[in-house]
């Protein structure tokens, strides 16, 4: 009897650790999404109720906007390059090299922009905002602030929201215009693709719709992405350890979300967008 | 002026404060004393309302904080200046943004206005003409008085500090602590300090309150903590381990 017993006690212990340990993961995913649920309804609430502070908004703004053109940049124009010519290698066993500017162009638009470039900003942005916003608590500042009759909220999270809701669009714009342009570069200028065919079809068949989507896309990937630092920013566990596993956490957790959510967001975009 | 009944308070599964009663008068100046992680830092965020007790009530001026939002404690706290352990300037301002931040705050956009309240809280701390060094520039000691600067400058009716002098030669701790009382002097503040120091405490306090175990476990002047012959405030007074204290 003994010694069927033991072997299924363990099994049962391990079981019950490996349901423990699932439990747990459950808990804290909830209690995270919940907490930043709250952050972004209260950021929300108070983007309405105070007065939007304008100078910590264009420093936000130079920082996220203008700083990050480049690495934007770089990214749109070689994702660009690289889909322009693989399209090439695949459409002209067919002959249809006419048809590379209009797929780079509404892959650009619908995809490789918003979520390539957003990407980027979650690693350049979210990390920056996570790593400042968890300094500043674990130095007492922003016990400091409060101390002072100042909103948190208000003061460190309006502007850093506000500043990637704006500034992502046009990045993202941005990136769509550099790669389709260097993707017209590359087909042309390299592998010798008809530039007025090219450039007739990208304008005929690429629709204004597939633009509003790139900019639906990073504005909402930007709510995440902003959302998610600054929640993990504020809740950073004390010590400096805590300030590098929040930063990791928070682009991770960013990335993640917005390659989920990117998901949902082509579902229900050409749905809304291409129902008729 | 200020009243803490029964604060009860868990971190972490632990009961920090298991019951906490302190009053403190106008202009008076009161030294809450204990052994570190005792609970006193976590008592003084009670009263500037960074934490909200699990049980009790904290009453300042008559009107009682305990459950306001976080948003209706401002009010309060601009009544109230805080001295916080590790100084908490704003890294990212220099010293004359730090100090002008609460001023703008309550609506000043004069900047002569401010360059002269500024220029009048540095020369008290005696940093005059540092407006526009930054804080990474400061020595530890420098950056406290600052900090004291800047939450005065409103010149509240309370002001709390947490342990002023931890961290400080005891040349530069003993102009904080003259930096104490003097500010109180002057603008007839009263005052909470968090310290383990004694000869802080005694220099500061008009009275003296000995936190053990989550309550306060005496209370009296200077000279009767001095006096006092129970073996927990005694050992704690004249820096004495014993029993599981002792190492070696």
């Amino acid at each position: 009897m003994e010694a069927v017993g033991v072997p299924r006690t363990r099994w049962m212990q391990s079981m019950q650790a490996a349901v423990g340990k699932f439990g747990g993961l459950l808990v804290r995913s909830c209690e995270t999404s919940g907490g930043v649920f709250l952050l972004l309804a209260d950021t929300i609430r108070s983007l309405f109720r105070y007065r939007i502070r304008w100078d910590q908004l264009l420093e936000q703004m130079y920082f996220i906007g203008i700083r990050s053109q480049v690495v934007v940049l770089t990214t749109g124009a070689f994702t660009g390059a690289v889909f322009a010519a693989q399209v090439w290698f695949q459409f002209k066993r067919f002959g249809m090299e006419s048809a590379i500017g209009p797929t780079v162009s509404i892959a650009m638009c619908r995809e490789l922009g918003p979520v390539l470039a957003c990407l980027l900003l979650a690693g350049r942005v979210g990390a920056a905002m996570a790593a400042e916003l968890s300094s500043m608590k674990i130095t007492e500042q922003v016990d400091a602030l409060r101390a002072l009759g100042v909103y948190p909220t208000e003061y460190l999270i309006v502007p850093r929201f506000l500043a990637l809701v704006i500034s992502a669009p046009v990045l993202t714009a941005l990136a769509l215009v550099t790669g389709i342009g260097v993707g017209y570069f590359v087909a042309v200028q390299i592998f010798g693709v008809d530039g007025a065919y090219y450039w007739d079809n990208t304008i005929k068949y690429t629709d204004r719709k597939d633009v509003m989507i790139a900019l639906i896309k990073s504005t909402i990937f930007a709510i995440i992405i902003a959302a998610i630092s600054c929640y993990k920013g504020m809740n950073c566990p004390p010590g400096t350890a805590g300030v590098g596993k929040t930063t990791t956490e928070a682009v991770v957790n960013a990335s993640l979300a917005l390659l989920i959510s990117n998901f949902f967001l082509t579902v229900l975009l050409n749905a809304l967008l291409y129902s008729n | 002026m200020l009243e803490l009944k029964n604060i009860r308070k868990k971190l972490g599964g632990q009961e920090v404060l298991r019951g906490v009663n302190l009053k403190v008068a106008a202009g008076e100046k009161v030294v809450v004393i204990g052994r570190s992680g005792c609970g006193k830092s976590v008592m003084l965020r009670h009263v500037m309302g960074l934490l909200q007790p699990d049980g009790g009530e904290v009453f300042f001026e008559g009107k009682k904080l305990t459950g306001l939002g976080e948003e209706a404690w401002n009010p309060y706290r601009r009544k109230i200046g805080m001295l916080f352990q590790g100084a908490a300037l704003f890294d990212s301002l220099s010293v004359f943004e730090n100090l002008a931040f609460p001023l703008r705050e309550e609506g000043e956009k004069d900047e002569k206005v401010l360059r002269d309240k500024v220029a009048e809280s540095l020369k008290i701390v005696s940093l005059a003409g540092t407006e526009q060094k930054m804080p990474a520039e400061l020595s530890g000691g420098m950056k406290k008085r600052v900090a004291l600067a800047r939450a005065v400058i409103r010149r509240p009716d309370l002001m709390l500090y947490d342990e002023p002098t931890t961290g400080l030669d005891p040349v530069v701790g003993d102009s904080i602590n003259r930096l104490i009382l003097h500010l109180g002097k002057m603008f007839g503040m009263a005052s909470i300090v968090v310290t383990h120091d004694m000869v802080s405490a005694r220099m500061v306090g008009d009275r003296i309150a000995y936190l053990h175990d989550g309550k306060i476990y005496f209370e009296g002047s200077p000279e009767q903590i001095d006096r006092c012959e129970d073996p927990l405030v005694r050992d704690f007074v004249r820096g004495h381990a014993s029993g599981m204290d002792v190492i070696g």
